[in-house]
């Protein structure tokens, strides 16, 4: 061995009882080096993380620190080899302070809150973050959060840092902010494993990529040498086009008409301010902005599970507001929201695909038993078609990886032929096998004449999948542009309210149809209505 | 009346605040001890148990302090041991709280009944707790302040000494602010190296052996020892639980709201001429403040006063 590396993993496997989560893993990461670690969904690469920073101990193989053979049976251990992990779903506590959050654990001198802040402050000047130590965490947008993450394993002079898919819920702008930092620290000599399905990052910002695939070593090459198309291949293990195919459509009528949308969150603060926008059958409209600006609020208020505080929503010309959920769904409206741990909405963790294709479609079973067989056929249908990799139609739902999770979720709600389907960050966390899969339905959909409210993340993939797109900005419409005549730049400036196209284009009426269903005169009428009945 | 309600108050307070700090220590490191009557009444039989030993080999000369030391000692430790089952069966075994807690209940109140029935010799009881409950003796001279004040046993000042420490210890210590890491989000603390398990179990042994401490009280000092059935200290160990959300989680709080419960509690004995049902009525006061505290915190949305997020659920560190 001539080069020592910072840290080298030997025939590392870890089992699930039966499940083979990583089996005969090798890798290594040179000092002062970025390592992008890619993976499709469920091969395995947090698992892998996760026996580095302590919290799974494999079941066979060795791990070299610096090339010492090493043990590392809990994250204490971890700490104690300088090894700092940034998790995916943030290890935070909600209502302690960033500084407290820091300091958590540390077993140096006494407990003294200002000396913690006060090197908080050096940290983050010397990589150039921007953080109050003051602020409790429940203020904290995500990339606050993620900050503190990050200058948590710092703090306690990690050299080896690990981050699982940091970019997955940041803005282009910040994306780029972290970036700027995690060079800056490559350059200070700290070794940096970056997990992320987005290639085009893993191509900016790494020095080589290691593959995994279901669970075993595929390869390492070096970022330079390679491009996207040789990484997916890798990955996959065949040839995937990676394009999509925006189809065309013949617009029809609109579909879902939204006219002067007020909703309040659950803190009781305005979510949703004066939105007014239109879905057409054989469209898809995107809708970009930073997480937490009213998507949640909006997919909830169409699906029937929130109340509105004025406004109208029109599906086919009839007024869906103050339906139940029951009825909207009979209408043709579904709804798939992908919360940030994915399993929050739409899905119970424990029962199987099978119960959870019923939950959906119980009520077409004619008297008081449920007809298992169908839902059965209907779960192994979907299994194939969206190749969701389980043991079995039968295994509970949380067994599966996150992104399979996902699929049958997704898989679902389109298997109950909607008219107009809102899906919310339906590929969040997705490997881009899946994605592209999805992606696939929602064009498939489109082409049958469904109109899709599809809100995302990833501009790029927005630019290219959907017909139009409308940006929000703390509840606010900023304008709906045409995704082919737009650019990421002007979406980023829209998302972070730089630039209101209603103010710069006062002659144009954003999200009102021409060819509306009703007139003007009946909207004012439902709009009359609806003030009476609050009235009264 | 209203300086004897009011010393009857903070009497009757200590048996509250006792199960209120020794459930808030538990519930901040996430487990819902439910159990908490049943390990008042255990350390009320390790307590009586202490005294029946004490009194009979030093029948002649009883020393105070020996007695009291004697006497905590045995009811924290009978205490502690039944607050370990729960803590064996939820933490390393993860039961559900709820159901663990209530068995807990159920076991505590049969065991010491049992217990004291059997194997504890009540003849000294009276003598023991002329004793435990002697007050400073200077404190009938000074008038309304020494009554209000100074008049009460050892065992009320050592709650109080006990609530305020562990408010310090929650807020301004480095175990402390790990203890409630545990609670809040286990995940987080253990990735940064907490010792999960261990503050668990430390702190449902320690809030247990405390909350112990209160049924002791209310039979060798509040009721001067006599002995009916653990039934009556059951009840207060649900108000005690009761309290813990009434004071939002603060130990400091727990001690003027354990003032109110008892208040409230003994103003149905102290009104004369209230008819049965009036009386009824007026014992569910503290369970409707409860209500109404609790509702008005949710609805404020306040993060600050919410009960630790991982509170009920068991931690198991390879779980997905």
């Amino acid at each position: 061995m001539t080069e020592k590396y910072a840290i080298e993993l030997k025939g590392v496997s870890k089992f699930f009882g039966n499940v083979i989560a990583n089996k005969n893993i090798n890798l290594t990461v040179k000092k002062g080096e970025i390592l992008s670690l890619l993976g499709e969904n469920g091969s395995g690469k947090t698992t892998l993380m996760n026996m580095i920073s302590g919290i799974y101990f494999p079941d066979e193989g060795k791990i070299l620190i610096d090339g010492k053979e090493v043990v590392i049976s809990s994250p204490k251990d971890a700490f104690k080899y300088k090894i700092g992990m940034i998790h995916q779903h943030f290890k935070l506590v909600d209502v302690f302070t960033a500084a407290e959050n820091i300091i958590l654990g540390i077993d140096d001198g006494k407990y003294n809150i200002k000396d913690v802040n006060s090197r908080v402050k050096a940290i983050a000047d010397k990589y150039g973050f921007d953080i109050d130590p003051k602020k409790k965490i429940y203020e904290m947008s995500v990339s606050e959060k993620q900050t503190v993450e990050i200058i948590k394993v710092l703090y306690r002079g990690a050299d080896i840092l690990i981050l699982d898919e940091p970019t997955a819920v940041l803005t282009p702008q910040e994306t780029k902010k972290l970036f700027t930092v995690l060079r800056k620290m490559k350059q200070d000599g700290k070794s940096i494993i970056i997990i992320t399905h987005k290639l085009n990052e893993v191509l900016e910002i790494s020095d080589r990529v290691s593959i995994l695939r279901k669970g075993e070593y595929i390869g390492t090459v070096d970022t330079a040498k390679t491009s996207e198309k040789e990484l997916t291949e890798m990955m996959v293990g065949k040839k995937v086009e990676l394009k999509i195919n925006r189809a065309k459509t013949d617009f029809d009528r609109p579909l879902l008409e939204i006219r002067n949308l007020n909703i309040n969150g659950d803190d009781g603060s305005r979510k949703i301010e004066d939105v007014n926008f239109y879905i057409r059958g054989g469209e898809i409209l995107g809708v970009a902005g930073i997480a937490g600006c009213g998507q949640k609020e909006l997919c909830e208020a169409i699906a029937g599970l929130r109340p509105l505080v004025s406004g109208q929503i029109m599906h086919k010309g009839e007024s869906i507001v103050g339906l139940p959920a029951k009825e909207i769904i009979e209408k043709g409206v579904s709804m798939s929201f992908i919360p940030e741990d994915r399993l929050g909405m739409g899905l119970c963790p424990s029962f199987s695909i099978t119960d959870n294709i019923m939950l959906k479609n119980y009520r077409d079973n004619k008297g008081p038993f449920v007809d298992r067989d169908l839902a059965k056929k209907q779960a192994e249908a979907l299994i194939k078609k969206l190749e969701i990799v389980t043991p079995s139609s039968e295994t509970p739902v949380r067994r599966l990886s996150g992104g399979n999770v996902q699929k049958v979720l997704v898989g679902r709600e389109i298997e109950s032929s909607p008219n107009v389907i809102v899906t919310a960050y339906p590929v969040r966390g997705l490997d881009i096998n899946s994605s592209y899969a999805i992606y696939d339905i929602l064009n498939e959909e489109k082409k049958k004449g469904t109109g899709v409210l599809f809100i995302g993340e990833d501009l790029d993939v927005m630019l290219a999948l959907c017909d139009k797109i409308m940006v929000l900005c703390h509840g606010k419409n900023m304008g709906i542009v045409h995704a082919e005549k737009t650019t990421k730049e002007e979406l980023g400036l829209m998302m972070t309210g730089s630039l209101d196209l209603n103010k710069v284009k006062k002659d144009k009426q954003f999200g009102k149809a021409k060819d509306s269903n009703l007139t003007a005169k009946e909207w004012r009428e439902e709009a009359k209505k609806q003030k009476e009945e609050k009235g009264e | 009346m209203f300086t004897s309600l009011l010393i009857g108050s903070i009497s009757l307070a200590t048996v509250f605040l006792f199960g209120c700090v020794g459930e808030i220590i538990t519930e901040k490191a996430g487990h819902l001890n439910l159990g908490i009557p049943g390990i008042m009444c255990a350390g009320t039989a390790g307590g009586c148990f202490a005294v029946d030993l004490y009194m009979k080999s030093n029948l002649a000369n009883p020393s105070w302090i020996m007695l009291i030391l004697f006497t905590i000692f045995m009811a924290f430790l009978f205490a502690a041991i039944i607050g370990g089952i729960y803590a064996l069966l939820t933490v390393s075994l993860r039961c559900n709280q709820n159901i663990t807690g209530l068995a807990i209940t159920t076991f505590g109140v049969g065991f010491t009944q049992f217990f004291i029935d059997n194997y504890v010799d009540r003849t000294n009881f009276d003598a023991a707790s002329k004793i435990i409950s002697k007050s400073l003796s200077f404190s009938s001279n000074l008038g309304w302040f020494g009554k209000v004040f100074l008049s009460y046993g050892i065992l009320v000042y050592l709650a109080i000494i006990i609530a305020i420490l562990c408010s310090i210890f929650l807020n301004k210590t480095k175990a402390g602010l790990r203890l409630r890491a545990v609670g809040e989000s286990p995940a987080t603390a253990d990735a940064v190296g907490i010792n999960v398990t261990k503050y668990k179990y430390v702190a449902i042994l320690i809030g247990s052996g405390i909350a112990g401490l209160g049924g002791f009280f209310y039979i060798m000092d509040y009721i001067g020892g006599s002995w009916e059935n653990a039934a009556t200290i059951e009840a207060l160990g649900w108000l005690s639980i009761a309290l813990v959300m009434f004071t939002l989680w603060r130990p400091t709080l727990s001690i003027l709201g354990s003032i109110i419960f008892a208040c409230f509690y003994i103003l149905a004995f102290k009104i004369t001429g209230v008819s049965f049902t009036q009386m009824a009525a007026l014992k569910l006061l503290p369970y409707i403040v409860t209500i109404i505290v609790l509702i008005a915190t949710s609805i404020r949305g306040n993060k600050n006063v919410q009960p630790p997020a991982s509170l009920g659920l068991n931690y198991f560190r390879e779980e997905r």
